[in-house]
C-alpha cells in the first residue's frame, strides 16, 4: 500500500484522526509486514487477522459516525499473559496449550471499548520471568535493531513489534522491568505505572505485589494517551486505587523549568557499560538545559534490591502458580493419582526457568526458612520504600540508567541466573516500591543498539514523568530512529 | 548461617512441596544454580532490620469490602470449557479412594 511506504510520516495516529487512512488499511498493511518482520524477529506467538480487521472496520465506522475517541481504530499488540475473551493466552508456556480464554482482562476491554483493534498474541518470556525473552515455549524473540541480540524482557515481543512497526503501540507487563528494559533495549517508550493505577483483573498473575500492565509505545504521547485509557479503579482487581485518573496528555507541556531531578548515586556504579552511563548523563544534562535543577540524592539500600526482588517475586509466583495443575484448564500428563497427575504435568510442561523459579519461592516460604528468607525481604522491601520516601523529599523524579548495559548477545546470559538477574538492579527497585517508572530512549551504543533513560516518579506522579520524558525526548532525535527491520524491510 | 559443606536446599524435596516432578539431570542443575542464588540473597542479613514493618505490598488499602450482593459471574459451562477432561459439568480426576 503505498500510503505507508514510508511509514515514518504515517505511523501515528494523527493519519487515522485527520482520515490519511482508514483503520482497515492501516490493519491490512501491518499484517503483511508482521508477516515479514516475524520471519526474522518473531515477536507475534499469533494473529487472528480475520479478527482484526473486523474490529478495525467496525472503528471506522465508529469514526464516520463521529463518536471516536483517540485511540479509535489505533492497533496494538496484546502480551500474550492478558486475557482476551475468545483468544488463546498461552503465557508463553505449554502448560496452557489449548486454553481459550473466557472474558477479558479490563486493561483490554478498556482499549476494546475505545474502539482499539487488537491484532495479536505478542510472544515474551514465559509467564513473565526472564529478561531476554529467550524463556518462551514459542521461541526467542530476536531485536529488530540487531538479530543478534535480545529484545529485553519479558516483554521482548511487545517492545519488538512496536520497534519493528509491527504494532502502533502493545501492552507490556512489568514485575521488575520487565517493560522498561524491553523498551530500553529496543529504543522505545516503557511506561510502568503505579502500582495500583491499572486493573490487573485478567492479567495471568506472576507476582501479586508487584505486577503492573502498561504501555510500550514510539513516543511519549503515545504513552500518556493509552494510560488516560488504561488507568482507573476497577471493582475487579481491590488494588486498584480509587484515585481520579487526569487527561495524561494535558501533562505534556512545557519545559522543565522549576522542576528538581535526582541522580541517586548508586544508580552509577562502577562496572557498567560506559557508553550507557555516558549516554544517561548526557541525558541529563539535556535535562538541565531544559531548565531542570540536578540534585544527587542517595538510596542506601539499592545494592540489596536484586535479592529482595527474587525472593518477594518467587514466593508470589511460587502460589500463583500454583494453579497450573492440569485439572481446570490447560495441557495435562496422566498420572496414577492427582498428585502423581499434578507432578507429571507441572514437570512435562513448565520450562526450566519457571521451574528454578517455583523451586526457590516455595523453599523461602517452607517452615524454617520463612522468617530468615521471605520476612527478612519483606522487611528489607520497606527501607528501599523509604529510601524512595526520602529521595521524593528532595526532587521531583528521579534520572536513572533503564540497565547497566545495552541488550544482550543472544545466549550470552542464559547460562548463569544469577548474572542473569543482576541487570535487573536498576529496575527492581520501581516495582518493590509501588512508585511508576518510564523508560525514554537516549542514545545508541557503537554497536548501534538502543540506551534508554529511565525516569522515575513518586506513586501516582505518573503526569511528572510523562512531562519530564516528553520535553527530553521532543529536544532529541533517538525516538525517530528506526531499526534497519523497520516495518520488515530488512536491508 | 549454614555449614558451606552442608548444602542448605535439598532440591528434589522442595520441588516435592511444590508438587512438581525433577528428573535427576534437572535437579543436579537446579541444585548447583539455587545454592549459588542463595549464597547471594544471603546478604540481606547483613541487614539490622529489627523493629522494621514488613511490607507486604505498596498501595494503602486494606481490607477491601464490596456489597454482599449477588452478581454476575462467569457461567458455569464457560468456567468448564478449558478442562482437560470434564463429565456432567465436573472436572475428571483420577481416583482418589479405592
Amino acid at each position: 500500500m503505498a500510503k505507508f511506504a514510508d511509514h515514518n510520516e504515517t505511523f501515528s495516529l494523527a493519519g487515522l484522526q485527520q482520515g490519511t487512512f482508514s483503520s482497515v488499511e492501516w490493519v491490512t498493511d501491518l499484517l503483511q509486514r508482521i508477516e515479514r518482520s516475524d520471519k526474522t524477529i518473531n515477536a507475534y506467538i499469533s494473529t487472528d487477522g480475520e479478527w482484526a480487521l473486523e474490529q478495525a472496520k467496525a472503528a471506522d465506522q465508529r469514526r464516520a459516525s463521529g463518536e471516536a475517541g483517540p485511540l479509535c481504530g489505533a492497533p496494538i499488540g496484546v502480551k500474550d499473559v492478558l486475557n482476551v475473551q475468545g483468544q488463546p493466552c498461552h503465557c508463553a508456556s505449554r502448560i496452557l496449550e489449548g486454553y481459550t480464554s473466557p472474558y477479558d482482562a479490563t486493561a483490554v476491554s478498556r482499549l476494546r471499548d475505545q474502539g482499539a483493534v487488537l491484532l495479536g498474541r505478542l510472544n515474551m518470556d514465559e509467564f513473565a520471568m526472564g529478561s531476554t525473552n529467550e524463556n518462551s515455549a514459542f521461541g526467542a524473540v530476536r531485536n529488530p535493531w540487531n538479530p543478534d541480540f535480545v529484545p529485553g524482557g519479558s516483554s521482548g515481543g511487545s517492545a519488538a513489534a512496536v520497534a519493528a512497526g509491527s504494532a502502533w503501540a502493545a501492552l507490556g507487563t512489568d514485575t521488575g522491568g520487565s517493560i522498561r528494559q524491553p523498551a530500553s533495549f529496543c529504543g522505545r517508550v516503557g511506561l510502568k505505572p503505579s502500582y495500583g493505577r491499572v486493573s490487573r483483573f485478567g492479567l495471568t498473575a506472576f507476582a501479586s505485589s508487584l505486577d503492573q500492565i502498561g504501555p510500550i509505545t514510539q513516543t511519549v504521547s503515545d504513552a500518556a494517551t493509552l494510560l488516560t485509557a488504561l488507568a482507573g479503579h476497577d471493582a475487579k482487581d481491590s488494588t486498584s486505587l480509587k484515585q481520579a485518573v487526569p487527561d495524561y496528555s494535558s501533562a505534556l507541556k512545557g519545559d522543565l523549568r522549576g522542576m528538581r531531578l535526582g541522580l541517586p548515586k548508586q544508580y552509577f556504579i562502577e562496572g557498567m557499560d560506559q557508553e550507557v552511563e555516558a549516554a544517561v548523563r548526557q541525558a541529563t544534562e539535556q535535562c538541565r538545559e531544559l531548565g531542570a535543577e540536578l540534585v544527587e540524592v542517595s538510596l542506601p539500600h539499592t545494592e540489596y534490591a536484586i535479592a529482595t526482588y527474587y525472593i518477594i517475586a518467587t514466593a508470589e509466583a511460587s502460589a500463583n502458580l500454583a494453579r497450573f495443575d492440569g485439572v481446570r484448564y490447560g495441557a495435562r500428563e496422566a498420572g496414577s493419582d492427582p498428585l502423581d497427575q499434578y507432578g507429571k504435568t507441572r514437570a512435562a510442561f513448565f520450562g526450566p526457568e519457571v521451574k528454578r523459579r517455583i523451586i526457590l519461592g516455595t523453599y523461602v516460604l517452607s517452615s524454617g526458612y520463612h522468617d530468615a528468607y521471605y520476612l527478612r525481604a519483606q522487611q528489607v522491601r520497606t527501607l528501599i520504600r523509604r529510601d524512595f520516601e526520602d529521595a521524593f523529599k528532595q526532587c521531583d523524579a528521579l534520572l536513572t540508567p533503564v540497565a547497566p548495559t545495552t541488550a544482550y548477545r543472544i545466549g550470552e546470559r542464559t547460562a548463569d541466573p544469577i548474572q542473569m538477574y543482576l541487570g535487573d538492579i536498576f529496575t527492581v527497585t520501581a516495582n518493590l516500591a509501588g512508585i511508576c517508572g518510564l523508560s525514554v530512549p537516549c542514545g545508541f551504543s557503537s554497536a548501534d543498539l538502543p540506551i534508554g533513560l529511565q525516569i522515575l516518579g513518586p506513586a501516582f506522579g505518573e503526569e511528572t514523568i510523562l512531562r519530564v520524558g516528553h520535553a527530553y525526548e521532543q529536544s532529541t532525535d533517538w525516538h525517530v530512529r528506526r531499526p534497519p527491520l523497520w516495518a520488515g524491510t530488512a536491508s | 548461617m549454614s555449614d558451606p559443606h552442608q548444602p542448605e536446599i535439598d532440591v528434589k524435596y522442595v520441588a516435592h512441596l511444590a508438587r512438581m516432578h525433577l528428573s535427576d539431570d534437572e535437579a543436579e542443575v537446579f541444585q548447583e544454580q539455587l545454592e549459588h542464588i542463595l549464597e547471594h540473597v544471603r546478604q540481606l542479613s547483613d541487614l539490622d532490620v529489627s523493629g522494621v514493618e514488613p511490607t507486604a505490598h505498596a498501595v494503602p488499602v486494606h481490607n477491601v469490602f464490596r456489597e454482599d450482593a449477588v452478581d454476575a459471574s462467569l457461567p458455569h459451562e464457560q468456567a468448564m470449557d478449558n478442562a482437560p477432561q470434564s463429565r456432567q459439568g465436573l472436572f475428571v480426576v483420577p481416583r482418589i479412594l479405592e
